[in-house]
């Protein structure tokens, strides 16, 4: 504390370095210890005791899934107005769900963002969504050349358009810096995130390569009739605020064999979604057939999704 | 004008001029050993020849359309036209922006509620997409796998059917090429504000 170059602290004055750091220790702590406790402040207005009681998803029950749903139903009904139903659809087995843009054809209408906007419950001020589409000069694949701000007829001269969003990488940084295990991959591909017991910390948003993922900075806003009530636990059901969250390929829809939404809201069919370890699929001729490439494939995240162009 | 016809191979074969579509989703070869049985991939189809409009109603402020073949039985095919610029009765508004290609390259001067193919064989408007995929062999491969036009539905089909696009869902065939769009939804996020300008929190 010998030089008091810096203003923001608080100053001492002449005083022997073991009182002051007594000081600082004793405003440290109570601030701190403050700052510590004020989530559970939040919490007894905000959360109830079976919410704050609740468990990993992972070590939930069959039937103490069908309390949480039941719960959450509830509080989507008080909270929204809205008449939800939560299931918890797990993976197909032999299923591995991999999705392809063929990016001659897209030409960045972007209504695949408003389709996932609308499907997955997101916050209707912000007009959240999972999906990102990056106006790229033609010649480069480097996403930081890319902006989502254009707004003009598209597509624009000399660009190309590549919607980005979780790219359900099979080496998943994202899954390895959560420290609460909130975050994991399953057995079909989809990389999932207990809202429930994801502290907020945002590890994950910056680990990911992709900006795939959001934050709840507050709690969503959504119209009572526009809240779509087929939900997921672990997709679209309606997120807390202070979670992160991010694209889940549907799985509330894919994972009863329907395609997703952003794939049918494209007018381009420029989206192609399937099993790759189905022979047959689409998507195993395209890989098969088509020069695919991955975004920041140096990365070693191994996404399971792939772009391709029209040769 | 389009209606959904339940696709199976024998429902678009080699007599009406076209290839059998692709497989599809075949999951169940993978997980169960049992034979699969699929639901039927649905493509769209024009349910005939169009009927063209006419500018004056009848008598009771109807619209009035016409088949083709209302003018064109009385009046012989000009191989000459090449363009609706020529017109000076019917289509004069039409614009034909389709490379080369003359009136009579797709529609048929025997049979004007038909079309016809490049091998002088006449075929029906619903099964539009074989002429079209004479000169688009890349695009029909892709559509066959999937990797072109627009669908819905599901992507397993032992839980569900699928509807797809027919080429003139989406393109004019008088003027094919996808038409430019306004895109009308941005998110309103950080990245939308110029750096150090934001209020508060972004949305990440």
């Amino acid at each position: 504390m010998g030089e008091r170059k810096s203003i923001s602290l608080p100053v001492l004055g002449q005083v022997s370095r073991r009182t002051a750091m007594k000081g600082v220790g004793a405003t440290l702590g109570a601030g701190a210890f403050a700052a510590a406790i004020s989530p559970l402040r939040r919490i007894d207005e905000k959360v109830t005791a079976e919410e704050f009681m609740q468990r990993h998803y992972k070590e939930l029950s069959d039937s103490d899934k069908r309390d949480v749903f039941t719960r959450l139903e509830a509080q989507a009904q008080d909270e929204y107005g809205a008449d939800v139903s939560i299931s918890d659809p797990r993976p197909i087995p032999g299923t591995l769900f991999v999705y392809a843009i063929n990016l001659s054809l897209c030409n960045g209408n972007g209504k695949c963002v408003e389709a996932c906007h609308r499907e997955n419950n997101h916050d209707r001020a912000t007009n959240q969504s999972y999906i990102r589409v990056l106006e790229m000069p033609i010649g480069t694949m480097d996403m930081e050349q890319g902006n989502t701000t254009y707004d003009h007829p598209v597509p624009a001269e000399g660009k190309f358009y590549m919607p980005v969003q979780c790219q359900q990488c099979q080496e998943p940084p994202c899954v390895d810096v959560c420290p609460v295990e909130a975050t994991w991959q399953e057995d079909d591909g989809i990389v999932v995130v207990d809202y429930n017991w994801c502290i907020g910390c945002r590890y994950c948003e910056a680990a990911c390569p992709y900006h795939a993922r959001r934050f709840n900075w507050k709690k969503p806003e959504i119209p009572a009739d526009e809240v779509n009530p087929d939900q997921g636990f672990l997709s679209n059901r309606i997120r807390p605020e202070g979670v992160v969250e991010k694209c889940h390929f549907c799985l509330h829809r894919t994972r009863n064999g329907r395609l997703p939404a952003c794939l049918e809201a494209c007018p381009t069919g420029a989206r192609v979604f399937g099993n790759i370890l189905d022979p047959d699929s689409d998507v195993r001729w395209i890989m098969e057939n088509k020069r695919v490439y991955v975004l920041k494939e140096e990365l070693g995240t191994a996404p399971s999704f792939f772009y391709f162009f029209d040769s | 004008m389009t209606v959904r016809l339940a696709f199976a191979p024998s429902a678009f074969n080699a007599e009406s001029g076209s290839a059998t579509i692709g497989r599809g989703s075949n999951i169940a070869r993978v997980s169960d050993a049992s034979p699969a049985e699929f639901f039927p991939v649905v493509i769209n189809r024009p349910e005939g020849p169009p009927r063209l409009r006419l500018d004056a109603p009848d008598a009771l402020g109807r619209p009035v359309t016409v088949a083709c073949s209302t003018c064109h039985t009385i009046r012989e095919p000009n191989i000459e036209n090449r363009s609706t610029i020529d017109l000076d009765e019917f289509h004069q508004g039409l614009s034909v922006l389709h490379g080369e290609l003359a009136c009579l390259a797709c529609h048929n001067p025997g049979d004007y509620d038909t079309l016809r193919l490049a091998d002088g064989r006449a075929i029906e408007f619903s099964n539009v997409m074989t002429l079209c995929a004479q000169c688009h062999g890349p695009q029909w491969t892709d559509y066959q796998r999937g990797a072109h036009g627009g669908m819905s539905g599901h992507w397993d089909l032992t839980r569900g059917g699928r509807v797809r696009n027919n080429c003139i869902d989406c393109h004019d065939p008088h003027a094919p090429a996808f038409p430019m769009m306004q895109p009308t939804f941005k998110p309103r996020d950080r990245f939308l504000a110029p750096a150090h300008s934001r209020e508060g929190g972004g949305h990440g």
